[in-house]
């Protein structure tokens, strides 16, 4: 009994570390083979618009309501402390430094993410790439790595929608419905936002989460067993795996971008 | 003689993992030969084709398309001469996001630098070879099963291979697509002095267009010969996967313990 449960451990971290290995020289072979996306950014442009541009509807919508939850209870609390002229920063802040990236990135994995893996699954299971790479043309290059740099651009775009949203979310709710002074909404919004600090690393952030999103919901599709459950469970995997590697890599960027705040 | 041939295999040998699949194959095909390869269902046939392909490399022996060792070659040179091969796959495998026009344009736009309106007429004529120019702005999802193969022949013979490869090209085609596939591969091959290789199990069609049959059984090969030879053959194999017989020496049980003692009977059973 004990024994076998030790192998099937021991089993299991093998395959685990065996996957590990498998997606980092898969992740090589994408940058390596990255010629024909940019040679050919038509390629590119294209899987933008499938996995940015069908993105926006629940982008937008989502920050927009997000951006007015925020107008809400950040008004119902800094309005305790009569700060409430402090709202705009507070919305802007959050949606810049966390939110916009962050929830983005969970709406792109579970939008774009799983779309790219039952994709790429199906053109495997349906011996589409085998096509492609007996007519000399490399799959890698030809179907993955247009995707994936479509993702890693599409993400900092989406992102930064979503925090305009949501400001302008933060503004009806505060300054429209509620009727915080409009000019401290803007104002103090504009003091206390930098450029550096908040904006530049919040792109930078959605960037990394592009290239985790992305590069996961790749893998998963190209490592796809060939069958409709095969293909199902990437798909699951892709969302989840996605989803956590965005929560966790944001912890981590975070930390060590504003260490030095405050 | 040596000029003649376009694919020879020397004593190839590959198994996926541990299970050998091949174990020992000699084929050859001559230019301007439909070759059949037929066998029963999970024998090794589709290997054999993924082996020509070069899409996985024997373990020992040889494989030689075009006078080209596969074992020796690079990526590169693999890449190279794949462009002197078309393969067709089992259920076409079309690009699903592509109209018929782009999927049988597609080799040509990644290959070569031809001016957009010559690439239409060397598609609008490939299509017309397989009887769907009619059909070039159609989705595959649009096709049936039958032009589906179809417009994936004329995909694969959109650079004029030397080879193509053909992996069951009849399986699920009702009777008239049937023929139809059957003459497009002995045309084809004869008007475009292609060599055909078809992996295959319908033994009626494919011995109407074949010049040459190998029989695959268990990774060897068991008989080799013109389709008359095939035909009249009284090897007990052979005999039975021309006439479709249910026993033979492909047994119709699977493995099992003596009926009596699986289902308990003891010492009263016959």
């Amino acid at each position: 009994m004990l024994r076998q449960a030790i192998e099937r451990l021991g089993n299991r971290t093998i395959q685990g570390v065996w996957r590990i290995g498998y997606a980092s020289r898969f992740f090589v072979a994408m940058l390596l083979h990255s010629g024909t996306a940019f040679r050919r950014f038509g390629l590119t442009i294209r899987e933008m618009y499938f996995s940015g541009v069908l993105s926006l509807i629940i982008i937008l919508v989502s920050g927009l309501f997000v951006g007015m939850v925020l107008g809400l209870q950040g008004y119902e609390t800094l309005q305790r402390y009569g700060s409430e002229s402090a709202l705009g920063t507070l919305v802007a802040l959050s949606l810049v430094r966390e939110l916009g990236p962050v929830l983005a990135g969970l709406l792109f994995a579970s939008r774009a993410g799983s779309a790219i893996t039952a994709e790429i699954g199906l053109m495997k299971a349906t011996e589409q790439l085998s096509a492609m790479e007996m007519m000399a043309v490399d799959p890698i290059a030809r179907v993955v790595a247009p995707r994936f740099w479509a993702g890693v651009i599409s993400m900092p775009l989406l992102a930064a929608l979503f925090s305009a949203m949501g400001i302008f979310g933060g503004y009806l709710v505060g300054v429209r419905l509620i009727g915080v002074d409009e000019g401290s909404f803007w104002s103090q919004m504009q003091g206390a936002v930098d450029f550096e600090q908040d904006i530049l690393n919040g792109v930078i952030k959605s960037a990394v989460f592009g290239v985790a999103v992305t590069t996961i919901a790749l893998f998963e599709g190209y490592d796809a067993p060939p069958t409709a459950e095969g293909v199902s469970r990437a798909t699951t995997r892709t969302v989840v795996t996605s989803s956590l590697a965005v929560l966790a890599l944001d912890f981590i960027l975070t930390a060590f971008m504003f260490r030095g705040l405050n | 003689m040596q000029n003649d041939t376009l694919v020879e295999i020397e004593d190839a040998v590959f198994g996926y993992g541990e299970r050998p699949v091949l174990k020992g194959i000699n084929l050859t095909a001559k230019r301007g030969q439909v070759v059949a390869i037929m066998g029963s269902s999970g024998c090794g046939k589709t290997t054999l084709l993924r082996l020509i392909g070069g899409q996985v490399k024997a373990g020992q022996g040889t494989v030689r398309v075009a006078g080209e060792s596969l074992g020796e070659l690079d990526r590169a040179g693999l890449y190279r001469l794949r462009r002197k091969m078309g393969m067709l796959f089992q259920f076409g495998a079309l690009f699903t996001d592509m109209s018929v026009f782009d999927n049988v344009a597609f080799q040509l736009r990644e290959h070569t630098d031809l001016p957009e309106d010559a690439i239409r007429d060397l598609v609008l004529m490939k299509l017309h070879a397989v009887g769907l120019r009619g059909a070039a702005d159609l989705m595959p999802s649009e096709l049936s099963g039958g032009m589906a193969r179809r417009v994936a022949l004329a995909r694969a013979i959109a650079l004029d291979p030397a080879l193509v490869m053909y992996d069951e090209p009849f399986a699920g085609l009702d009777p008239i697509s049937l023929g139809v596939t059957g003459n497009l591969i002995r045309r084809l091959t004869d008007t475009l002095g292609l060599t055909s290789l078809v992996v295959t199990h319908d033994v009626q069609e494919s011995l109407k267009i074949v010049d040459y049959v190998y029989f695959v059984s268990e990774g060897v090969i068991v008989a080799e010969g013109s389709a008359e030879e095939i035909r009249a053959s009284d090897l007990p194999y052979v005999h039975q996967f021309v006439h479709g017989e249910a026993d033979g020496p492909v047994p119709f049980h699977y493995p099992a313990p003596s009926y009596a003692d699986d289902l308990q009977l003891g010492g009263q059973g016959a």
